[in-house]
Parts: C-alpha cells; sequence; structure tokens
C-alpha cells in the first residue's frame, strides 16, 4: 500500500468522544440567538431581559432534561472548569469533613489534576475497566473523606462504572459523589444518587465552550472563586448566552435520538469489535464488551506505534484518537489504559457519531489491516 | 516489544529472557504482552523486565 496523501475516500470524523460535530439544531439555535444573546442578563433594560429569558429557557430545558432543577445547574466555559469546580467546590464546601478526595483511577485528567490540590486516595479498576466495589467502600469509608469522583462511563474505553452502587456506598459514608458524566448526557440514561454532576455540551453536539454543572439541593459546594454578592454561585464573568441555548437545543434533540442511535451506532461498534478482532493479528479489543457506552470501542495492536497508526489513519481519512504514549499531550501512556492493565501502544480509540454511517465504519474496516501490516512491516517485524 | 518477540524463539521453555527497557510504556506493556502471548511475566526491576518463556 503506498501512502499519496490522499485519503482514499471521503473523510470520516470518528472522534466524537473528544468532540462531536456540532448538530444542526445548534448551528440553528447558535445564529438564532446571537440576535439576542449578545446582551448581559443581569441588566434591567429591555435587551438584558430578553438575554435573561433566553438564559433562564436554556437553563430550564438542561435542568428538565438531567432530571434536576433550575436552580441547581450553572453553566462553566468547558466541561473541565465544570469538573473542576465539581471538585473544588465539592471540596470547600465539606472542608470540616477533611480533605481527601476519592477517585477511582480512570477519571479524566481534568479531575485528577484538580486531585493534586489535595489529597487524594484512588481506587482501582479490573482488566475490563470496571471500579473495583469493595475497595471503593472501604476507601470512601475512610477518615477526612470530603468528597469522591467516579466518571459515569470511561471515556477511553466506554466501560460503565457501577455508579448506583458506588453512590449507595457514598450514601452509607455520608460522603457526596461527583460524577463526570461528560461521555453519557445525551447518549444514554443517565445514573442514581450522584450528588454533583458535570458534563460537557461538544460531547453530545453542541457548541464547544459549554460545561454544565448541577449540584443537588443540601449539597455543600462552596465557589473555588471569588464571588460578586448578587447571585447564586457560579463560573464568574459573562456567559457565553448563544452557546448555551445552541447546547440546550442540541441536548434536546441527542436525547430524543439517543434510544434509536443507541441501537445503531451499537451495532456498528459491535461490527468493529468482531471484524478488528478477526482481521487484525494481534489485537487486544478493550473494555467491557457488555457493560458499555454505545457508540465508543478500544482497541490495542502489538508491534504497532500509536502515533504512526493515527498518522496513517488521518492520511486516509480517518480521524480517530489513541491512548499510547506520546499521541496527545503527555508523553506517558494513558492512564486508563495501565489502571487496566491493557497493552497501551498501538492503541486506537473510534467513537461514533450521529452522522457516522455503515460506510464509513465499512472502509475503516477494510483499510485498518493493512496499515497495521505495513506499519509493523516498516518495524522489521 | 518486537526485539522480545523475535527472541522468544531462540529461548528454552521455562527459561527467563531479561528486557532492559527505558519506555515509559514498558511496565504496563511487557506484562500485557505476557498475557496476550500466553508467557509468564516474572518480575520487573527497574527497567529490566524478566519473561518466562511458557510455549
Amino acid at each position: 500500500m503506498d501512502y499519496t496523501g490522499d485519503p482514499a475516500g471521503a473523510h470520516a470524523y470518528l472522534d466524537a468522544a473528544t468532540a462531536a460535530p456540532l448538530h444542526p439544531v445548534a448551528r440553528e439555535a447558535l445564529l438564532a440567538s446571537l440576535a439576542d444573546g449578545w446582551a448581559d442578563p443581569s441588566r434591567l433594560y429591555a435587551a438584558g431581559r430578553r438575554a435573561q429569558q433566553l438564559r433562564d429557557a436554556a437553563t430550564a430545558v438542561v435542568a428538565e432534561l438531567l432530571g434536576v432543577r433550575p436552580d441547581e445547574l450553572t453553566f462553566w466555559p468547558s466541561g473541565t472548569a465544570a469538573a473542576q469546580a465539581a471538585v473544588l467546590g465539592g471540596l470547600g464546601g465539606r472542608k470540616r469533613a477533611g480533605r481527601t478526595l476519592v477517585h477511582s483511577a480512570i477519571e479524566h485528567s481534568a479531575v485528577l489534576h484538580a486531585a493534586r490540590t489535595t489529597e487524594a486516595v484512588e481506587v482501582g479498576v479490573d482488566r475490563l475497566g470496571r471500579l473495583d466495589l469493595a475497595a471503593w467502600a472501604s476507601a470512601v469509608a475512610g477518615d477526612g473523606v470530603a468528597l469522591a469522583s467516579l466518571i459515569s462511563a470511561s471515556h477511553e474505553v466506554g466501560t460503565i462504572q457501577p455508579v448506583a452502587a458506588a453512590a449507595e456506598l457514598c450514601s452509607e459514608a455520608g460522603v457526596p459523589l461527583f460524577v463526570d458524566a461528560a461521555q453519557t448526557v445525551g447518549r444514554a440514561e443517565l445514573p442514581a444518587g450522584w450528588s454533583l454532576l458535570s458534563a460537557s455540551a461538544h460531547k453530545w453536539g453542541g457548541p464547544p465552550g459549554v460545561g454544565v454543572l448541577a449540584v443537588r439541593k443540601g449539597v455543600r459546594w462552596l465557589s473555588p472563586y471569588p464571588q460578586d454578592d448578587l447571585h447564586r454561585p457560579g463560573n464568574p464573568g459573562a456567559l457565553g448566552l448563544p452557546q448555551v441555548v445552541a447546547a440546550a437545543a442540541s441536548l434536546r434533540a441527542a436525547v430524543g435520538e439517543a434510544a434509536a442511535e443507541a441501537v445503531r451506532l451499537g451495532a456498528l461498534v459491535d461490527r468493529i469489535r468482531d471484524r478488528v478482532a478477526a482481521t487484525v493479528p494481534d489485537v487486544e479489543i478493550v473494555g467491557d464488551p457488555v457493560g458499555r457506552l454505545p457508540h465508543l470501542v478500544t482497541f490495542s495492536c502489538l508491534y504497532v506505534d500509536g502515533e504512526a497508526l493515527l498518522h496513517a489513519l488521518d492520511r486516509h481519512g480517518f480521524a480517530v484518537s489513541s491512548g499510547s504514549s506520546c499521541t496527545s499531550s503527555t508523553l506517558r501512556p494513558s492512564h486508563v489504559l495501565e489502571a487496566m492493565g491493557v497493552l497501551s501502544h498501538g492503541n486506537v480509540r473510534v467513537s461514533l457519531h450521529r452522522d457516522t454511517t455503515a460506510a464509513d465504519v465499512e472502509r475503516f474496516l477494510t483499510v485498518l489491516p493493512g496499515l497495521v501490516a505495513d506499519i509493523r512491516k516498516e518495524a522489521g517485524f | 516489544m518486537i526485539r522480545l518477540a523475535k527472541a522468544m524463539p531462540g529461548v528454552a521453555v521455562g527459561e527467563i529472557v531479561r528486557v532492559l527497557a527505558d519506555d515509559p510504556a514498558a511496565a504496563n506493556d511487557i506484562p500485557a504482552w505476557c498475557r496476550m502471548k500466553g508467557q509468564e511475566f516474572v518480575a520487573a526491576d527497574g527497567h529490566a523486565f524478566d519473561v518466562r518463556r511458557l510455549s
């Protein structure tokens, strides 16, 4: 196979878990809300009141879809900002209980970075990426635990976490649970029992630059930022209101399509799992084969450099991500793959979205075995 | 990893190969390789990893 630099077919973007393409409803809502959404919703003149109406309507929509009250919801400049506000604010509100954060070993790096600001206890996962509930139980029951953090489903391998059971254990220990639900909101049912929850609009087809944070009533949360004295705590500064409106509209659309898309994308993911295992030698499909997100599949290939495979796929028009070292902002292999004890090199994560077609997946499955073979040959294997 | 795989046919079943690797992924990936290829991961000591050929 020779590389011409030209993709052999139409481009296929297969990295929805990083950022899903903008939902058409989000685009429409974004353009429409630019007309009124530029004004400051806290001002009392007519333009401010129109902006306030937009903000309140968007808040109501997102709150309803997440099953929370509007006054339990705040918007943030990103999913990362929302998740970090959840962790820092959750710790701040429970200073008297202690300063320990209990978290799974497979949290998003945004949460792990926030964990470095305090004392942290990490709880491991099994080979399939499922939380060790026995270890979790003793960790959250420990002295000085202020907050626990568990991702709803792994953003790297798709394994759904036992959030309800973990929440039960937190409740018994009197510890609030933060759930980073970025990969679940807009795609699958939300788990029950959490105290704080965050999500990110560009994972469900909304625009980038919108994170959401829900803090249930009765949960002590203290903003990590300086606050003014009029408003309930939230992100300081002006809200990206047009983006928030677009995020709300696209969430409603995504939730409406979620059940059908889960079936359609789940079948495509099954096809990838089966065909990659059958056509690529020395490959490991990672993550729980059953309890997993419908749109995401990850595999690792022996004797293959992940970065080389990413570039080869890119040359053929496929955008995927990788947990191998040197493929993102870190020189180390993915902490998620390490926690699971699965192969980290030659790693590829494929994540699908509403624009992904069966033809895209077929072409990917046709091209992949040859690319892996070429890289192995070049490396002298 | 490729050199480990290539060295295996020259190792008698039951014998141990020592792999020297300073790649930060080695501590994770050499045991994973053993599991995938049905070999035994014996021990790690810094950048040295011992693998026993089982088959």
